[in-house]
């Protein structure tokens, strides 16, 4: 410890308010970005989540029918002929 | 990589390399104007104006410094180790004002080449070390003094 | 290489690799930097000439390489951007630029409030405390720019182009001080020579510098992760990504 009491610590030779208010800010500012981060995070992953459930609300309706004929359709093609064709 | 890329990144070198000779020709044109004070070489030269807002800077001459005891007004020389010139001011002075610290001062200089401040800040080195090693360093340097040999620069 | 170059554009691979790594930057970043701020504040001795006013260099040192550093890596991402169109380098660039900018307001800051005590002012038109006021207001320029094209593919272009043009100020805060008679003192610590330091300053210093340098590294892959997740919000990964965890998973994997 560089200094002999804790009051010391805090008055710092008479450079406390300095340095203390030089730690303040950076902790603050270190919060900020911390805060901001988060909050972007948060806001992409809700706005994504309410369009996920509107979307499969939506589609509820044609989900049920498209299980109830056994999921995909099939829709002949003539790709093939057409590509050994040509 | 592909020729395109290549062309790209020609284009983007030279867009850099330009933008940097532009901003050096700049600054090089304006260098005295970035540099913020004169040094005591330049002021013995004449290169400084005089009766012009300017700053000087350099080292305070040790033994140099006179105080008025009756108000604040102060006298000392700043330094280079090359020349020197006397800086009046009144005023308080930054409590990292001492011999053999540099200051850069705000003022002007009169006729008999003398730098009237209106300002004074102290400027100090990149040095950093405790109170102990400092004097173990001074106590070494009067040693050496004594002795009469040169002493390292630490 | 080549291969991990490609690997690197897919947003996914991203996404999962930088999760791996976020946990250990901001344990080890967190760990470091604290133990050299409380070892620099309470622990090292006093300065002969400042007394303890210097204790301020232990922030005001880490933010301002940081504050510099990003903005290079910044204009090396512009380089890929305008060169090989790798997304990712413009997300970085998206990611990182409010970051830099709130450290070079930090380093300004700190440095202002220590400058009042040693030289007698907040603040001198220096070319040092120019040159970094400079290097904000292209920070906050690449903000701003970031966010004047709706157009992704203008946008990134635009970005690219003043991060790469705005490099040349890196090299003038550099030497600023050994070019000009500047107010400012020269650097303390230097690549090729001794820190003009006894070691029990010059360590916690160095903790912090690294620390800060890692806690930047989870800022930016956990920002990089939500543009990430933003401009892929229409893939299968990230509609399974968000339906299977929702936010708690995805929050998890952020801290």
């Amino acid at each position: 410890m560089a200094f002999d009491s804790f009051s010391a610590f805090v008055v710092m030779g008479g450079h406390g308010p300095y340095v203390w208010t030089c730690y303040g800010v950076f902790f603050l500012l270190v919060a900020l970005i911390a805060w901001l981060s988060i909050r972007d995070r948060r806001q992409v992953v809700r706005s994504q989540q309410r369009e996920q459930a509107m979307v499969s609300s939506g589609q509820a309706d044609t989900a049920r029918r498209a299980r109830a004929g056994g999921g995909f359709q099939r829709i002949p093609t003539t790709q093939n002929e057409s590509i050994s064709k040509s | 990589m592909n020729p395109a890329r290549k062309r790209k990144l020609t284009i983007v070198l030279f867009l850099l390399a330009g933008v940097a000779v532009a901003v050096g020709l700049t600054t090089y044109a304006f260098r005295q104007n970035i540099n913020l004070f004169y040094d005591p070489t330049q002021i013995a030269e004449g290169e400084a104006p005089v009766n012009v807002r300017i700053r000087a800077g350099g080292m305070v001459e040790e033994g140099s410094v006179k105080r008025d005891p009756d108000s604040l007004k102060v006298q000392f020389r700043v330094t280079d180790y090359s020349s020197s010139v006397t800086v009046r001011y009144e005023g308080i002075l930054p409590d990292l004002f001492a011999e053999g610290q540099g200051v850069v001062a705000t003022g002007q200089l009169n006729e008999n080449r003398e730098f009237v401040a209106s300002e004074v800040l102290a400027k100090h080195d990149e040095q950093y070390m405790p109170p102990e090693v400092s004097e173990a360093l001074e106590r070494s340097a009067a040693r050496a003094r004594e002795e009469g040999r040169e002493m390292p620069q630490y | 290489m080549w291969q991990f170059f490609h690997k690197l554009g897919s947003p996914k691979w991203f996404y999962g690799i930088a999760g791996r790594f976020m946990p250990w930057l901001l344990g080890f970043g967190l760990l470091l930097a604290l133990a050299g701020i409380v070892w620099g504040l309470a622990f090292a001795p006093r300065d002969y000439l400042q007394g303890n006013s210097y204790r301020i260099i232990f922030i005001h040192v880490p933010t301002a390489f940081l504050a510099q550093s990003v903005y290079m890596m910044m204009a090396v991402a512009g380089v890929i951007t305008l060169v090989w169109k790798m997304k990712l380098a413009d997300v970085f660039v998206r990611a990182a630029a409010p970051v830099g900018a709130i450290l070079t307001v930090l380093a300004l800051f700190t440095g202002a409030v220590w400058g009042k005590p040693t030289w007698g002012t907040w603040w001198i038109w220096d070319a040092r405390l120019t040159s970094m006021l400079i290097l904000l207001f292209l920070y906050l320029g690449i903000i701003g720019l970031a966010h004047a094209y709706s157009d992704e593919k203008t946008a990134a272009r635009a970005v690219a182009v003043l991060a790469v043009v705005g490099v040349v100020n890196i090299p003038i805060i550099k030497y600023s001080v050994e070019w000009w008679n500047t107010l400012h003192q020269p650097a303390t610590f230097k690549l090729t020579e001794k820190p003009t330091m006894v070691p029990e300053m010059w360590v916690p210093l160095l903790l912090a510098v690294l620390g800060t340098y890692l806690l930047f590294g989870w800022a930016a892959l956990y920002r990089m992760q939500t543009e990430v997740l933003r401009r892929e919000r229409r893939t299968r990964w990230v509609k399974e990504l968000i339906a299977a965890g929702g936010g708690s998973q995805l929050k998890s994997r952020g801290a």
